[in-house]
């Protein structure tokens, strides 16, 4: 099949479209598809995202730049790591891996703000109430697997005395 | 929250399965899924095992004091034996991740809490530390969306999100950042398969941003004509711009779908009488059905139901039978381990009685 535009070369990109509930086909060839800022190699595609992120691994980042940058400090989560698995961290990573990350949300959502509900943190004093209540907790967690139940009743009673708290 | 207990709960988690909503009979569920971590802890994939029982300690304690899903239950993955996290698989409850198992064992700390009244609850210790989710009967995404928002609001209002002014809801995957959203509609579409069409819609599909995946999700095939649409990109459009945008597409496939419906009874009725009638024939009277086998009959004979062609079962029946002639269910049926070959028998076993206490509730109605 020729290309719709320039009737000269094979067609190999097929874009479907609905416009007004009409559904239209048109077959390019990849250098008109290009004018028209489609991208046969990625846009329609599939690919895992470990692959696509190798891909692009290999484009935007050299090898002795990608070992400057991490691992997170947070995670000890490597650029290699990310690249592997396309998985991140924590979120302490986004920061760390900002500039990668920025490339890579482009490709995959063709933008990088966020345009959907601005969550509000809770106040202050339950951030910090949580905050301390996951702390006690992995101690408590820790002191059970050490069998050390005397501190871990000891930090089960601060647990409930911030539970008590929060019901007052 | 009570603990789950399948034995006492049999139907647990199977309200979608009604077959009541909009456009019931082309359109089986919808799902609507938000993905949100919280501060502080590492990602699942990075977590120890006291960060994991930490995040579930502190959802259990927010839902405890805020008064929400009081009418739930707790399913504490680790503590369900194989068979019965794959039925909770079976049944779309669980993604394969949440009861993924690397190294034999469950994942330790993954739950599921869900609402007994209304198709919302969530996932904790999945991908992301939490998924929260509503899956409702037919389509509905407004419905789904207003229920998963409303719970989010009032986590939200007590969990510290681990939220990015740029990039919105931070997520494990780069592919979920953003609103974290991913809504889907399981959908049957035997007509533009028929017809031929189909791969111009599945591409079509594509090109405005949406993606299709099979009945379990991500990676796995379409079997029985049913595809999962759902929206690809999670960042840079608002939440209620990507459930319209899915809202508006999947109209129109299912205004696609009953225009092929259409031209197939017009050009062929005979055809298609026979071949709903021939799957309808099958299903009842099968001694051994595989699983592919039995969706693409099944297929045909809801095909069959929604042009009435034939006056029995009901979607709800056919829904049923999807779910409960799987092997984890089978299994857990007939109380032991089956082979593939008895899993097959078992299926046409269960498919055969399905249908025929179906036939005489229908016959007794028309008495």
């Amino acid at each position: 099949m020729l290309c719709d535009h320039c009737g000269q070369n094979e067609a190999e990109v097929h874009l479907t479209q609905i416009v007004d509930n009409e559904m239209t086909t048109v077959h390019l060839c990849p250098a008109c598809a290009a004018e028209k800022g489609l991208d046969a190699g990625t846009a329609a595609k599939n690919l895992p995202l470990s692959d696509f992120l190798a891909q692009m691994g290999k484009a935007a980042l050299a090898e002795e730049e990608a070992s400057l940058i991490g691992p997170c400090s947070y995670c000890h989560t490597t650029v290699d790591d990310f690249r592997r698995t396309g998985r991140l961290g924590c979120p302490h990573c986004y920061s760390v891996f900002e500039t990668q990350l920025r490339a890579i949300l482009r490709r995959i959502h063709g933008s990088t703000s966020h345009m959907g509900k601005v969550y509000v943190p809770p106040t202050s004093e339950a951030a910090e109430r949580s905050a301390r209540l996951a702390g006690l907790r992995r101690k408590l967690q820790r002191a059970v697997e050490a069998e050390d139940f005397e501190s871990a009743a000891v930090i089960r009673d601060q647990i409930r005395e911030i539970e008590a708290a929060i019901e007052r | 929250m009570k603990l789950f207990d399948l034995r006492s709960m049999p139907d647990f988690g199977l309200n979608w399965l009604e077959g009541s909503g909009p456009d019931s009979d082309i359109v089986l569920s919808t799902r609507v899924r938000l993905a949100r971590n919280l501060q502080g802890y590492p990602f699942s994939v990075r977590a120890k095992a006291a960060d994991r029982a930490a995040v579930l300690a502190t959802v259990r304690e927010v839902l405890e004091r805020s008064g929400q899903l009081t009418d739930g239950v707790i399913v504490e993955i680790d503590r369900l034996g194989p068979r019965e996290q794959q039925m909770l698989l079976e049944r779309h409850l669980v993604s394969r991740e949440l009861v993924r198992r690397d190294s034999g064992e469950a994942p330790s700390s993954s739950a599921l809490i869900a609402s007994m009244q209304k198709p919302i609850g969530l996932m904790i210790n999945e991908e992301d530390h939490l998924r929260l989710q509503s899956l409702a009967s037919g389509f509905s995404l407004r419905h789904t969306w207003q229920l998963v928002d409303s719970l989010d609001e009032d986590l939200g209002n007590e969990l510290p999100y681990a939220f990015h002014h740029e990039f919105g809801h931070l997520t494990s995957c780069p592919t979920n950042c953003g609103t974290g959203l991913r809504a889907s509609v399981l959908i049957h579409l035997p007509g533009l398969v028929l017809t031929k069409e189909i791969h111009k819609v599945l591409q079509g599909i594509t090109q405005v941003g949406l993606t299709f995946r099979g009945l379990y999700g991500e990676g796995s095939e379409v079997v029985g004509n049913l595809f999962q649409v759902s929206n690809q990109t999670t960042l840079g459009k608002s939440e209620e711009d990507l459930v319209d945008h899915l809202q508006k597409i999947v109209g129109q496939v299912i205004e696609y779908e009953r225009q092929a419906r259409a031209v197939l009874l017009r050009d062929a009725p005979n055809v298609i009488e026979d071949k709903v009638w021939r799957a309808y024939g099958l299903l009842r009277h099968a001694r051994s059905l595989a699983f592919d086998e039995m969706m693409n009959l099944l297929s045909g004979v809801r095909l069959g139901l929604s042009l009435k062609l034939l006056p029995a079962p009901s979607v709800y029946v056919l829904n049923r039978i999807m779910i409960y002639a799987q092997n984890a269910h089978l299994e857990e049926a007939s109380a032991g381990t089956l082979s593939s070959s008895e899993l097959d028998i078992q299926r046409a076993f269960h498919v055969r009685q399905a249908l025929a206490e179906a036939d005489s509730s229908a016959a007794s109605r028309a008495d």
